[in-house]
């Protein structure tokens, strides 16, 4: 299944061949992988893919994968379900939720990321893997190593959620918390990854792990019936995301495996650290780095790397950037858990609250089919809830008891009801 | 001001391999110049026609983006440790 792909300058086009490598060495750009597309269209079409199993290699075709690669673990292929309750509160119609927080092994959509990124190491002949993290890739490269049997160093901001933490740390991984923000962790780690012959999946291995993030946009088409949606509400924080997704559509558009559509692409970010939804709005096409103070704190990436490709996906789609507060994201962490029995984290939060502001803004029609991606898991930031639900008194093992506390239930407001 | 300069791998073939430099400058515009005559190769990769500061390279000065300290208008203090750091981006349209 393997097919023939190199690494290509983003602005010069120079061809660099595979290695672990992230910067074209001549005019300092960003480099990404490039596929034979001509000798791809005559060996892949829905078919074949439809027969494969449900997860993210069903693609293989379209990911930078080593010829003697055999995946140890089915990441993707989460649920994209519609989403009519939400809708309604939203006023939406055609409403779906790409739901990663139910991503396998460790519950957010780093898990195909860093799927691409080992199969990688492994043919670079690393035995150790690295990762700057805002808690959710710690997961994942802690994990995934653990099973592939590499070893891990795990770089994270200090004030990092004690959930993604232990969730590191559970598996074994070497974990180095950083007396500062995610952007000095990631600074630090660009000059670590220039000291130590390591795998960092976000640093020189960066250009094939950014491609495990298409496979959402796969999904997204394969699972409307191998059909565009009309737009895509993504959060951001190095804003890498959002323009992979682009880029699977493009894929599938140039491989004719989905009809040719104009997507608008718009993105969701925290107001506490909100670079690229302020240059969107400002109509900027460069970032301006800010400090981040959110309670998003996956999505706290103040210097995000691929914010001015994030811009530009996003404005020439026709598409806009938005930010919530932090009650706004709380709020709307619990409106999807009512209206569709889904629980994110923070960062899913940030996107329905976004969503809800672009309907009211009227940039997003009620009829358009749009989907949310829901990235990550809220039993990890289960702190953001903290003060939110009220511990009810135990009651008696007793009828009685419970008639008694069923009367007074009836008579409070609905959110201590749901606490029940 | 007497800085401390340390360059990215990724430019050390622009600098016959050499990984830190000792600077004599007073904002970044002399900072740049200064390495401009040290190393001519390095010049165009630094910043691009117009005289920018390439896009994908971020600079710090003693671990803080020189942007939070008034980017071109920041005065080096004696002994400012300088970093050249590429930005890590996936790229794509």
């Amino acid at each position: 299944m393997s097919t023939s792909y190199e690494l290509r300058c983003r602005e010069c086009g120079k061809l660099w061949g595979n290695q672990p490598r992230s910067i074209c060495e001549d005019c300092f750009s960003p480099l990404e992988v490039t596929y034979d597309y001509d000798s791809l269209r005559a060996r892949i079409s829905r078919e074949q893919i439809a027969q494969r199993p449900p997860n993210m290699w069903r693609y293989a075709e379209l990911l930078p994968l080593p010829k003697d690669f055999h995946p140890s673990l089915p990441a993707g292929f989460t649920p994209l379900i519609s989403a009519p309750h939400l809708g309604k509160q939203l006023g939406a119609k055609r409403l779906c939720i790409k739901n990663d927080a139910v991503c396998l092994p460790t519950l957010s959509f780093k898990d195909r990321v860093v799927a691409v990124a080992l199969a990688n190491a492994r043919s670079f002949g690393f035995d150790t893997v690295a990762c700057s993290s805002t808690g959710n890739l710690a997961n994942a490269v802690a994990a995934q190593a653990a099973r592939d049997g590499f070893k891990a160093w795990i770089f994270i901001p200090a004030d990092l959620e004690p959930a993604k933490v232990l969730g590191t740390q559970v598996y074994g991984a070497k974990l180095v918390r950083i007396a500062g923000s995610y952007d000095q962790v990631n600074r630090l780690c660009s000059q670590i990854a220039d000291e130590h012959r390591w795998g960092f999946v976000n640093v020189n291995l960066r250009p094939y792990y950014a491609e495990g993030s298409k496979t959402v946009g796969f999904e997204i088409a394969e699972q409307l019936g191998w059909r565009l949606p009309d737009n895509v509400v993504v959060p951001m924080a190095g804003g890498s995301l959002i323009t992979k997704i682009k880029k699977a559509f493009d894929e599938l558009i140039t491989l004719d495996l989905v009809e040719k559509k104009q997507v608008k692409f718009f993105g969701a970010q925290a107001t506490g650290c909100s670079p690229i939804s302020t240059a969107v709005k400002a109509a900027q096409e460069e970032i301006l780095p800010q400090r981040p103070s959110t309670i998003a704190r996956s999505l706290a990436i103040g210097n995000p790397a691929d914010g001015h490709y994030a811009i530009r996906a996003i404005t020439r789609s026709g598409g806009w950037s938005e930010d919530v507060s932090d009650p706004e994201i709380v709020e709307s962490i619990q409106l999807l858990a009512e209206t569709e029995g889904i629980f994110t984290e923070t960062a899913g939060g940030v996107t329905v609250g976004t969503a809800r502001k672009l309907y009211r803004q009227g940039r997003i029609a009620p009829d358009e089919t749009t989907v949310l991606c829901i990235t990550g898991n809220g039993l990890k930031t289960t702190d953001a809830l903290v003060g939110q639900y009220e511990a009810e008194e135990p009651i008696a093992p007793k009828i009685t008891a419970f008639e008694n506390f069923l009367q007074n239930a009836l008579e409070v407001p609905a959110p201590l009801e749901a606490s029940a | 001001m007497s800085i401390r300069v340390q360059i990215p791998s990724a430019l050390r073939r622009h600098t016959a391999g050499i990984g830190h430099v000792e600077c004599c400058a007073s904002n970044l515009g002399e900072l740049f110049s200064a390495l401009d005559e040290k190393f001519p190769d390095l010049k165009p990769h630094l910043r691009d026609e117009a005289g920018q500061v390439r896009r994908f390279l971020n600079i710090y000065v003693n671990e803080e983006d020189i942007r939070f300290l008034g980017g071109p208008s920041y005065a080096f203090q004696d002994g400012d440790e300088v970093l050249l750091v590429p930005s890590i981006a996936g790229g794509c349209n």
